[in-house]
């Protein structure tokens, strides 16, 4: 009882120092299709799961996996990790946490449409006490880690028996939680508001986070979004939209954060559909045509890093070697030598509502073609009719973007560059219907080198020989931007990932003018 | 009365019908779907699945049968996205609406109709030149310019009124979510119903004044001077009168351009209606939902033609019914 009292009084003398509670009201440009975490994977639903659930591992915005329920791990065989879980953490609904959740999750993630693709190289999840778990593998995984980062435990005791997965329809799972994350849901109205609550029993007792009620609004449209940051309505926005960014920096008590990621922006050259492609000299005479750095100053006002290869410098495919070249002269000659001095005519398709400005970079790059006179006729669509038809392969260049799913460069040869195989699944996103020879078994020794050197190694000579073939045309890598007031600690929690760590999220009285 | 009743029943019953098969024919142009509901990385076979399971492999006429069956049972399916049914969703969203849209309404006809009879008995006059000239700005200024403008100006620069969404609401009757009675509602009601009242109120003020023109030229009118009849009684009783007969009419028309704007504004203003629905609705391809709003509106404008016909009835007696329209 005694020490009960002594416990007490050092809680009230820890709470005395910490900052009053706040609310943050957030408006980010989408919501959670549903509340099942493992229903869509998709950037709404992993923010979502970051707040109501806890992931094993994350990643900090240094790009460094951060223990969370799971606090140790190693490997003790080739194929098998053994990880070490967090103790005394419980769900939202009181059941304690333990590896039972884990092992129940891993397995649901298995079954799961939309995760069951990152989950195949796992064979087997087994428990071997109540706090520790085993790891079986198909074979060995260099990005097991990176895999963990989608495993966010749900509560076995509580959805077992009501847990299917149903795509179009309301399942138990798409609307109840019982997560172990640092809020919980209060209230939901789609498409108008989530009302999220603290976690009191939260078991991050170190986070300084002092948010204890969120609301979210999703906003899609960004000049509303902006106003309503400016007006006061919000406290935080994302995304901010280039054009804006220097209004959002001049307005008082507003600030503004970047990062760079290694989100891709490339275009596919068709070779099925066009001859003229499969000539090496034309598609280097169009990679030389495009000039990345001004598409990135005139068009995304510098927020963005322009790309001549896949990987961006964060991952390990990244060759420091090449670089984006402009040689409008060279080009013109290299299209002569390929027998095109008078260029020819192409279609061309890009999304007018999915990247940032990415209507204007297409149109940009129908003029920069124009150069090389090679006639280019640009349709953009919807998002929602691009994909249709970008799927269908129905224009000569296609605009595409892309984020490694596991922050890796692998994850972009794998769906970008591979050869179209359909049982294997690589490939998929390769519009261009052209791969280096012999890259898919490269792919798959990169999925199972563990010796980093080596690894590393592999991947840049993919890199190398992409861009060696000038099989894609990559133009840049996209700036995540948030905006905010002065107060609201963003800068400590938003990362590239863009799942920000409300948790540990600090707001400090506003300035009182 | 009756028949003329009954006929317009089994007109709006073909004008639904065609619109069901329009916005249904239009549903393969929109998207995928599936698409919409999975991630990059799902493979082509999953996504096959999952569109067999919603039976958009099967031909038009058995799609559109299914829909046919079920819309007479008064099922026009689930919302994909909002998983939930979507008469239901759209009925949720109605009062929004609805309130943004009489406030607008209410605002036209306060301003409208003064400045409009203004403009026809002084033309010329400086204020009414100022009137007509706000008119014609505001038929050539886009609403969306005008909605980022008022934010801009009250909201951004003045603080004066919030830039989005509808405020707290109260329950009315317990199934009406509504924003009149509370003061967070009123206050978030302000720039979306200026904005709307904005780009429907030049139409009627030029209407009501080339109207009222037209009718103090008239004879009668000419005799009610000569007669020595007071000037409110020429002008409120006698001119006016005469002067709504169109303005009615074509105030129906209006009704679709006010559905149309409303879309916009609820846009700007990130407003919870039924045209933010639809418009994300469109986006993301929920086509159960696009279909069903395109007939809940296919029905209002069935109706409000309906009524502005009666009313048009009851002002001028001449109008018969029976032989009139059809």
């Amino acid at each position: 009882m005694r020490y009960f009292a002594f416990l007490v009084s050092f809680l009230a003398l820890l709470i005395s120092h910490t900052l009053p509670a706040a609310t943050l009201r957030m408006a980010f440009d989408s919501e959670p299709i549903s509340l099942d975490p493992q229903e869509q994977l998709s950037e709404s639903t992993l923010q979502f799961s970051h707040m109501v659930f806890d992931p094993l591992v994350r990643w900090t915005q240094d790009g460094k996996i951060q223990p969370r329920l799971a606090t140790s791990w190693k490997q003790i065989s080739p194929t098998t990790t053994r990880v070490y879980l967090r103790k005394n953490v419980h769900f939202h609904n009181g059941n304690l946490f333990s590896a039972k959740d884990v092992v129940y999750t891993i397995d649901r993630l298995k079954r799961s449409p939309d995760f069951r693709a990152l989950f195949t190289s796992i064979d087997s999840v087994t428990k071997v006490n109540e706090y520790t778990v085993d790891i079986h593998c198909n074979h060995p995984t260099p990005l097991l880690l990176n895999i963990l980062t989608y495993v966010f435990p749900m509560d076995k005791k509580f959805y077992e028996g009501r847990d299917q997965i149903i795509k179009f329809g309301r399942t138990f799972a798409s609307q109840h939680t019982s997560g172990t994350g640092p809020f919980i849901i209060k209230e939901r109205d789609p498409g108008v508001r989530m009302v999220l609550v603290r976690n009191k029993d939260y078991w991050d007792t170190k986070s300084k986070g002092n948010v204890d009620k969120l609301i979210l609004t999703p906003i899609r449209n960004d000049s509303t979004r902006l106003a309503a940051l400016l007006s006061g309505d919000v406290d935080f926005i994302f995304p901010v939209s280039p054009v804006d960014i220097a209004r959002a920096k001049e307005a008082d008590n507003i600030q503004v954060i970047t990062l760079p990621t290694s989100r891709l922006l490339l275009l596919q050259l068709n070779q099925k559909r066009r001859k003229e492609f499969r000539d090496i000299r034309v598609r280097e005479a169009i990679n030389l045509a495009i000039n990345q750095p001004l598409i990135v100053k005139k068009i995304l006002r510098g927020y963005a890093r322009p790309a001549g290869q896949l990987s961006a410098s964060s991952l390990l495919g990244y060759v420091d070697t090449i670089k984006p070249e402009y040689n409008l002269k060279k080009a013109l000659q290299l299209m002569k030598e390929a027998g095109y001095p008078h260029g020819f005519r192409v279609s061309m398709m890009a999304p007018n509502n999915r990247y940032m400005d990415d209507e204007k970079v297409a149109q940009a790059v129908a003029a920069m073609l124009g150069r090389l006179h090679i006639t280019v006729d640009l349709k953009t669509l919807p998002k929602a009719q691009y994909f249709q038809q970008y799927d269908a392969r129905a224009a000569d260049i296609m605009m595409l973007g892309w984020q490694s799913d596991t922050m890796d460069s692998n994850n972009l040869f794998e769906f970008l560059t591979a050869c179209p195989d359909a049982k294997s699944g690589l490939g998929a996103y390769n519009a261009s219907e052209y791969c280096v020879p012999g890259i898919n078994s490269e792919i798959t020794q990169a999925n199972r080198e563990m010796n980093l050197k080596k690894r590393t190694k592999i991947l840049q000579d993919i890199e190398t020989k992409v861009a060696d073939s000038a099989a894609v045309v990559p133009l840049y890598w996209q700036d995540l931007t948030w905006a905010a007031k002065d107060n609201i600690g963003i800068k400590d929690i938003v990362n590239e990932q863009n799942y920000p760590h409300l948790g540990d999220l600090v707001i400090t009285p506003p300035k009182s003018n | 009365m009756l028949a003329f009743l009954f006929r317009r029943l089994i007109q709006a019953f073909f004008v639904m019908l065609t619109i069901s098969v329009i916005s249904f024919a239009i549903q393969g142009k929109l998207g995928d779907p599936v698409q919409q509901m999975v991630g990059m990385t799902v493979s082509p076979a999953e996504r096959a699945h999952l569109r067999q399971e919603l039976g958009l492999n099967d031909s038009f006429a058995v799609q559109y049968w299914h829909f046919l069956k079920n819309a007479a049972h008064g099922n026009f399916g689930i919302s994909y996205y909002y998983k939930k049914p979507v008469l239901d969703l759209i009925f949720e969203r109605m009062p929004a609406t609805l309130e943004l849209a009489f406030c607008a309404i209410i605002l036209v006809a306060i301003f409208a109709t003064p400045f409009g009879i203004y403009a026809a008995i002084r033309p010329r006059s400086l204020l009414s030149r100022l009137i007509m000239a706000f008119s014609t700005l505001g038929l050539s200024v886009p609403i969306f310019i005008v909605g980022i403008f008022l934010v801009y100006v009250f909201s951004i620069q003045l603080h004066m009124a919030p830039s989005f969404g509808r405020g707290h609401t109260v329950d009315v009757f317990g199934i009406w979510k509504s924003g009149l009675f509370t003061k967070s509602g009123l206050h978030h009601l302000m720039l979306p119903s200026i904005t709307l009242a904005f780009a429907l109120m030049p139409i009627f003020i030029r209407l009501i004044r080339s109207e009222m023109m037209e009718v103090l030229h008239s004879e009668y009118i000419r005799f009610a001077w000569s007669k020595g009849l007071s000037t409110n009684r020429i002008y409120f009783i006698h001119a006016l009168k005469n002067t709504m007969l169109p303005v009615i009419t074509v105030g129906g028309i209006q009704a679709g351009t006010l559905i149309a704007y409303t879309i916009l504004t609820e846009t700007i203003f990130q407003w919870p209606g039924m045209g933010f629905l639809f418009i994300d609705a469109v986006s993301r391809v929920d086509t159960p939902l696009i279909s069903a709003y395109l007939m809940v509106v296919g029905g209002i404008f069935v109706t409000t033609n309906t009524v502005v016909d009666l009313i048009y009835g009851l002002v001028n007696p001449t109008v018969k019914l029976e032989n009139h329209g059809l």
